[in-house]
């Protein structure tokens, strides 16, 4: 099993089927009188909240107490962050008190690789910056496949603020990896030019990127300059397509074809940033109103992470239709949560 | 003053001869020398760094005169301009008498202040070029380096005002409103790690501008760190149509990429940041055809905390004067006249510092290095002389060694020593 969960890249297609599977029996429990396992007795996970996300930090506690561990929330709010403590010494604490896993939400991205250095413990990331949210990804995931019996094939429509999405990266790398075909729909502004190419796993980074060892010769690079140093390591895979992604600007075209709508949170600051001119030119373009929903396959069903801006990028009538999966995903997210620490936590697979 | 003769040197790479040293000047002969035995070893002038922030006065918890002095010679210079974003500003003449005395004092290196552009760095106000002029620091650069004159009218009047007398304005070339937020290289790796990007193009439209405003009224433009191939271009096509322009690339725009920033490991956070594998090219060439005419360290060293932290929270800049030369060395091989060229000879006439980057003939200034070409060496950040360790090379093997400096015929390093 991985010991860390910093980014959806780190789950190859066994591991995140693994992490599904086991969300499913998860979601079992929940339907028993006593929600509980005793699987990680003993065991300690902090929350570690930078953000307020009232929503991801007790679906984590829920998780992490179902699974009997004992939960210590740490929020910037009221601890010594708010009076500077830098993130290493935060870790070193931490580390001291001996926490098992570590469950991050911070507002920098790459926050988790960081801490991931400093602790030995598990690192789950819970969002970070515009990066990632993998929990959220296989929630996302397993919602899906619960809906629709299957990930591989399925074609997907990923609407909204592409650039700033740690959602929308999370699930592009997930939804791929696990077959399922993803479309980015959203203004030009908010989908990056090279997003196809970028999130596609065929240039997969590792996140542990060194110069140790490298050795740098002039006897090496007779006959020319050597190689610029990449040592990250840019290995291309090529298991999926890069028709696995793909960009449009055009919602209405997009949606005859979908099993999936995800109608991503469209922060309202990036108005003022010129992003696109106004929340009502943004709704009738991007938004998923009825009148759009009735483009949508029969069997399609319309996702949200949460929290909804309604009238905005998704209508109220949308959002509490029975093709909605809104609620679903909260409780799945439980389920998914308590399968990723059982699994990285209680060293089974 | 000692005399010393440096025994079978080779002079840029040339058949093994005697280099005697006399009275702080290059000489023929001399009867009582103290001799070094300098088999194997190549002798090049003193090289010469446009581009050195030695953070005094203000962080000296990250890097004083004296200690940036000494990673200096132990780096192979024998002259470093010492960038303007101290605290306070080097804006005006009692700032930079303060750092060229420090300099002196310290004296392994000579530290040639350069002067900001504008009041506080703030970009809205000439700050006293005149005066910073004909101050003992008599200094000729300027630049606000760390920010941009952005303000294109206060760029003009800066490269007009400084003709009379000779100076230059050296750009950091960053458009403010493209980079706002802006983390690293904008491209495929910053949308996959969700870090805001530095659009390539933000440097390019600055360094157009400014070639067509130097060109206008006819003065001196020199262009920190280039670091994308449009760059490049831009710089081509300005010095085809004859316009004063010069330009440098650090050593590690030379070597490294954006997809170190995987990581998140701030050590390669720099501005500006690391690019793509087809810039490192570009700027590769360009190097050789002289259309950037410089290496320049950027040397940026940075306290512990500043380093150890959030991507995002971490100041931009990496450690350069002990490993530059190493660097330039794996990336153009042997070429000790290139090398010569673009690490001492050109900076030093640039930065108008007479008694540097000259050839290493009979009567001339003694300011010279000698290096190791064979050796090799394991980059360990604790035994670097600068006070910060944020090297990206941590643990590279690299190629050349510098053996010993000599500024002025006295010895800065020997036997890869500091001397003091």
């Amino acid at each position: 099993m991985i010991k860390h969960l910093r980014s959806a890249a780190d789950l190859d297609a066994a591991t995140a089927t693994l992490i599904l599977d086991t969300a499913g029996e998860m979601a079992a429990l929940a339907g028993r009188e006593v929600k509980k396992l005793p699987t990680l007795r003993g065991r300690t996970v902090v929350n570690l909240f930078y953000e307020d996300s009232t929503r991801t930090r007790i679906s984590f506690e829920a998780a992490a107490k179902r699974l009997s561990a004992d939960v210590i929330n740490f929020s910037a709010k009221g601890s010594s962050v708010s009076k500077g403590e830098s993130l290493k010494d935060t870790a070193l604490t931490l580390q001291a008190m001996g926490a098992d896993a570590v469950v991050i939400r911070h507002s920098a991205s790459g926050a988790p690789h960081r801490l991931a250095s400093w602790v030995d413990g598990s690192v789950i990331n819970a969002g970070d910056g515009t990066h990632e949210h993998p929990t959220q990804a296989l929630l996302d995931a397993y919602t899906m496949r619960s809906r629709l019996g299957r990930l591989a094939g399925l074609k997907v429509a990923i609407v909204g603020d592409v650039l700033h999405s740690r959602v929308a990266r999370s699930n592009v790398l997930l939804l791929t990896t696990l077959g399922a075909s993803v479309t980015l729909v959203g203004p030009p502004t908010l989908i990056p030019n090279d997003v196809a190419a970028a999130l596609s796993p065929a240039t997969e980074l590792t996140g542990s990127a060194s110069l140790r060892g490298d050795r740098l010769i002039p006897g090496e690079m007779a006959g020319g300059f050597p190689p610029p140093a990449n040592p990250a390591g840019v290995e291309k895979p090529t298991a999926i397509s890069p028709a696995a992604i793909a960009v449009s600007y055009d919602l209405d075209s997009v949606l005859p074809d979908m099993d999936v709508v995800m109608m991503l949170r469209v922060q309202t600051e990036r108005m003022q940033d010129s992003y696109f001119p106004s929340a009502r030119e943004y709704s009738r373009r991007y938004g998923l109103d009825l009148a759009r929903m009735r483009k949508l396959p029969e069997h399609a069903i319309v996702m949200h992470p949460g929290p909804m801006n309604r009238g905005m990028e998704i209508a109220p009538e949308v959002a509490d239709s029975s093709r909605s999966t809104i609620v679903e995903q909260v409780a799945n997210g439980v389920s998914a949560r308590m399968a990723v620490l059982y699994l990285l936590l209680g060293g089974k697979a | 003053m000692t005399t010393y003769r440096l025994k079978g040197v080779s002079v840029l790479g040339a058949a093994p001869t005697d280099l005697f040293i006399t009275d702080g000047l290059i000489s023929d002969k001399s009867a009582s020398a103290e001799v070094i035995d300098a088999a194997g070893l190549v002798a090049l002038p003193g090289l010469v760094d446009l581009h050195t922030h030695l953070r005094e006065p203000g962080r000296e918890d990250a890097e004083t005169v004296e200690t940036g002095s000494r990673a200096a010679a132990l780096g192979g210079y024998t002259a470093v301009c010492a960038m303007a974003n101290t605290s306070p500003v080097a804006d005006s003449a009692g700032v930079v008498e303060q750092v060229w005395r420090l300099g002196r004092e310290a004296g392994m290196v000579d530290v040639q202040p350069i002067g900001a552009v504008t009041v506080g760095l703030a970009g809205k106000q000439l700050a006293e070029l005149g005066a910073m002029a004909t101050s003992a620091a008599n200094v000729r650069i300027f630049s606000d380096d760390g920010f941009c004159v952005a303000d294109p009218r206060l760029m003009r009047r800066a490269l007009e005002y400084v003709k009379a007398f000779d100076g230059i304005i050296a750009q950091h070339a960053e458009e403010p409103r493209l980079t706002e937020g802006a983390q690293m290289h904008e491209g495929e790796v910053s949308t996959r790690l969700g870090l805001t990007g530095w659009p390539a193009v933000a440097e390019e439209a600055i360094i157009a501008r400014d070639v067509l405003l130097a060109e206008h009224v006819g003065s001196r433009l020199h262009v920190c760190h280039v670091s994308t191939a449009g760059s490049v271009e831009v710089l081509r096509q300005a010095k085809a149509r004859g316009v004063r322009v010069t330009a440098e690339v650090t050593p590690h725009h030379l070597l490294l990429t954006d997809e170190l920033a995987a990581s998140y490991d701030p050590v390669y956070k720099v501005n500006p940041p690391l690019r793509t594998a087809g810039d490192v090219a570009a700027l590769r060439q360009a190097l050789v055809d002289g259309v950037i005419d410089v290496v320049a360290t950027d040397h940026a060293p940075h306290a512990v905390e500043d380093k150890e932290c959030e991507w995002a929270y971490a100041r931009p800049g990496m450690l350069g004067l002990e490993t530059a030369f190493s660097i330039v060395l794996s990336v153009l091989g042997e070429q000790w006249e290139l090398i010569a060229d673009r690490m001492s000879r050109t900076p030093a006439r640039i930065a108008g510092l007479d008694g540097h980057g000259t050839d290493l003939a009979v009567g001339s200034p003694a300011n010279l290095t000698l290096v190791d070409p064979s050796a090799r060496r394991v980059v360990d950040p604790a035994e670097l002389a600068s006070r910060s360790r944020n090297t990206p090379y941590s643990g590279t093997t690299l190629p050349g060694r510098i053996v010993a400096t000599f500024l002025r015929g006295e010895p800065t390093v020997l036997d890869g020593k500091a001397v003091k």
